[in-house]
């Protein structure tokens, strides 16, 4: 405590300084937890109600059989009947669909023949991941009819039916596959990273800007205590919309913390440490609030985006970027809470990542109280 | 009118003699934006390759062998770890290092020699919900597909060759091996043209706020729609080269194909931008200092956009109301622009309401927010 003496009265004044901005007080609680409801809500990876057309060559009972298949799931809206080829591309073209099954003339005939019957399932492949979910998605819907008019030829020649394999997918941690549960863990670390380097910076800076800063330079306090004093009050307000972003997190959404609560918070407060070093090292070498945000942008907000496994998994990216991957300190931090939140996991199982977060916050927090010291003497 | 040009094009020159002094702000705006979207196009992949797969096969047959064989070859998965035990499994999944698991209980061949139905099962991790749904269909149909021969000679016997069958034949347009850079890669260019436009606008004019250089310039003869002309004009300049280099870099680099008209794709882009430009005039009349400034682009715009915006979320599966809040958002018109003239070579007459509506939003916000901004200067 003792220690902390000094750095009191600079706490105080940013706690000052920040009351008197209440619209950015605000922002930084409101807004995070706006995020979480946007997220929770909105956002679904699953591909669902693909807007489908049809074009049935053949009009037997066999493809309209299929067809009410298809169009009776949640992966497809059958939003029209076309007669040709081109009237397919216009729709794809225009973006008005990006599905279309065309079932040949033949195909009543070669079903009742006992013959394969083909029917084609075109996909506009423009974005990869709807397409290819779409086209996993009818090629099973397709498949599972096929089985059922198997079934029902054994069943009608009297013979018992016959299902090879039982295949039992098991889902761990997340059966339902909600996107949610694996966003909201994400979230938490997206907006803690970057409130914490970009406020911090952006403190820092400004005073530079005003000149105040060799103002506080000359007072008896150590570079060490200014860190502390300006980062302290942030810390705070991000516990808070930490806490915030957890609690709705788990009343809205089932998404609840299956391991250890104090793991959690040893974790959200490294990563506060990481990031603010973050921020002040940004400070340091930048004089203009504006050049500090282009570059806490470049540095936090897209990365922790992409580069860290929040939206897009790190293992399918190419390996220069894996490696590049481990400056975003994001990246350790939702490993950990994933594992901590969804898991379960213990420290054991994550320790490897919480050393890498505290390695991140000494080094970035050392740097910069390095360079802070250098502008003094 | 003369004279008023000549007064803006004094500003514009004023306002480049000060970008060109503050080198790092000029850096800042021409690196960052290349720099972001070298890496960043890399990283927005959706494509799965190789995941890991630890398999505990008990039968240890031609059989189980030709099941695991059919998870191997089919190009998705690697048997990165073999077990004995069932309860060696778990701890391959929750420390992370495989991601699915594969269980062929004992008596696999023999039951399926003897018609009984043998259970496989396959374990995923679903903390990644996106991930796990999409293997969960690789493996279904690489099981399914083992299955199907089997059936067949059953059905064959049993049923004296009246095999009813559907085969489904998929077939890709646009983009027949699904490489996700492509839908990818125009999402990055989007986003960063609109970050590096948004605040380079925002802050620069919040920035002559606070140090109180626009009171300045507010009492010289300078006419508040020539003060924002020439405020503006500099950023279109800017806005326009990093769109060049952005599109350079998805084209030449990342080999996005342009499909479409060059002069469309530029048009469109200037109307983007001159939206982007709007409402980081927007934001500049609303905050006070540029921390707030940066708080307001951050929270209110950067983040839902980038949610909303079909960037990587799909809007056809979000909630009526969410989606309806869609229709508002330029950059979900801009991606619907970039990825259909890039990929699927679409013209105006495919895009004319993507561009009604940037224009509709661009010239709402950028009204607005002069008239906020003549508020501001008086």
């Amino acid at each position: 405590m003792y220690m902390l003496k000094p750095v009191r009265p600079i706490i105080l004044k940013e706690f000052r300084q920040i009351r008197r901005d209440p619209t950015s007080l605000g922002m930084l609680l409101v807004l995070p937890t706006a995020l979480i409801i946007l997220v929770g809500y909105a956002l679904d990876f699953d591909v669902k109600h693909v807007p489908l057309l049809v074009y049935d060559q053949n009009r037997s009972p066999e493809s309209r059989a299929l067809l009410e298949r298809l169009g009776n799931t949640e992966s497809f809206d059958h939003i029209g009947d076309v007669m040709s080829y081109g009237e397919i591309e216009r729709m794809f073209l225009e973006g008005v669909a990006s599905v279309a099954i065309v079932i040949p003339p033949a195909f009543g005939r070669d079903l009742l023949a006992g013959r394969e019957a083909k029917v084609q399932i075109l996909v506009d492949g423009s974005d990869a991941n709807t397409a290819g979910q779409a086209v996993a998605n009818a090629s099973r819907i397709v498949a599972s009819h096929s089985t059922e008019l198997l079934l029902e030829a054994f069943r009608r020649v009297g013979r018992q039916e016959y299902v090879p394999i039982d295949f039992q997918p098991r889902i761990w941690y997340n059966p339902d596959l909600v996107t949610s549960r694996f966003l909201v863990p994400g979230l938490i670390g997206f907006i803690l990273v970057l409130t914490a380097v970009i406020s911090t910076s952006l403190t820092v800076v400004r005073e530079k800007e005003r000149g105040t800063m060799e103002q506080i330079m000359v007072s008896p306090l150590r570079p060490s205590h200014i860190i502390l004093g300006k980062t302290i009050p942030y810390m705070a307000i991000s516990l808070v919309a930490a806490t915030a972003i957890l609690l709705l997190g788990y009343l809205l959404f089932d998404v609840e913390v299956k391991g250890s609560l104090l793991l959690l918070y040893a974790a959200i407060f490294t990563i506060l440490l990481g990031g603010l070093g973050q921020g002040l090292l940004i400070s340091t070498i930048t004089d203009s609030q504006q050049v500090a945000f282009m570059v806490s942008v470049l540095s936090s907000l897209l990365p922790s985006f992409l580069l860290s496994g929040f939206v897009f998994p790190i293992s399918n990216m190419p390996v220069v970027l894996q490696v590049l991957s481990n400056l975003a300190v994001n990246k350790f931090f939702l490993n950990l809470i994933r594992g901590v939140m969804l898991k379960g996991a213990g420290l054991s199982a994550v320790w490897d990542q919480l050393l890498y977060m505290l390695i991140f916050a000494a080094v970035t927090l050392g740097i910069s109280s390095r360079r802070m010291q250098k502008r003094t003497l | 009118m003369k004279e008023s040009l000549l007064v803006v094009f004094e500003m514009v020159r004023k306002e480049f003699y000060q970008i060109r002094q503050d080198k790092r702000m000029l850096a800042v705006s021409i690196v960052v934006p290349l720099i972001q979207v070298l890496v960043l196009g890399y990283a927005a992949t959706t494509d799965i390759k190789y995941t890991t797969m630890v398999v505990c096969d008990q039968d240890r047959t031609a059989q189980s062998r030709e099941l695991i064989e059919g998870f191997t070859t089919s190009g998705y998965f690697i048997q990165e770890y073999t077990v004995d035990r069932v309860e060696d499994l778990g701890r391959y999944i929750e420390e992370g290092d495989a991601a699915v698991a594969l269980v062929i209980p004992p008596g696999f061949a023999r039951d399926l020699f003897r018609r009984r139905t043998p259970q496989i099962q396959v374990i995923l991790d679903g903390t990644d919900a996106n991930t796990a749904n999409i293997l969960l269909a690789y493996a279904t149909r690489i099981v399914t597909a083992y299955a199907r021969p089997i059936v067949a000679r059953y059905a064959a016997r049993e049923t004296g060759n009246r095999l009813q069958r559907i085969d489904a034949e998929p077939r890709v347009w646009f983009n027949p091996e699904l490489s996700s850079s492509n839908f990818m890669v125009p999402g990055v260019v989007a986003l960063v043209l609109m970050i590096i436009t948004m605040t380079l606008t925002s802050l620069g004019i919040v920035k002559e706020k606070e140090i109180g250089t626009l009171e300045q310039l507010m009492v010289t003869p300078i006419k508040p729609h020539e003060l924002i002309l020439g405020k503006l004009i500099p950023f279109i300049i800017i806005g326009f080269v990093d769109a060049v280099i952005v599109l350079a870099v998805a084209h030449y680099w990342f080999g996005v194909p342009v499909r479409g008209s060059l002069p469309l794709l530029f048009f469109l882009s200037t109307l983007f931008i001159l939206t982007t430009l709007g409402l980081g005039l927007f934001v500049s009349t609303v905050a006070k200092s540029q921390q707030q400034a940066m708080l307001i682009a951050q929270f209110f715009f950067f983040m839902p956009f980038i949610f909303l915006s079909g960037f990587t979320f799909p809007i056809s599966n979000m909630p009526d109301v969410i989606r309806a809040v869609t229709y508002i958002i330029p950059l979900r018109y801009f991606l619907e622009i970039l990825r259909g003239l890039l990929l699927k070579g679409a013209g105006f007459a495919d895009l004319w309401f993507q561009a009604v509506m940037l224009s509709v939003i661009g010239v709402a916000v950028l009204w607005l927010s002069v008239l906020r901004f003549h508020k501001t200067l008086e």
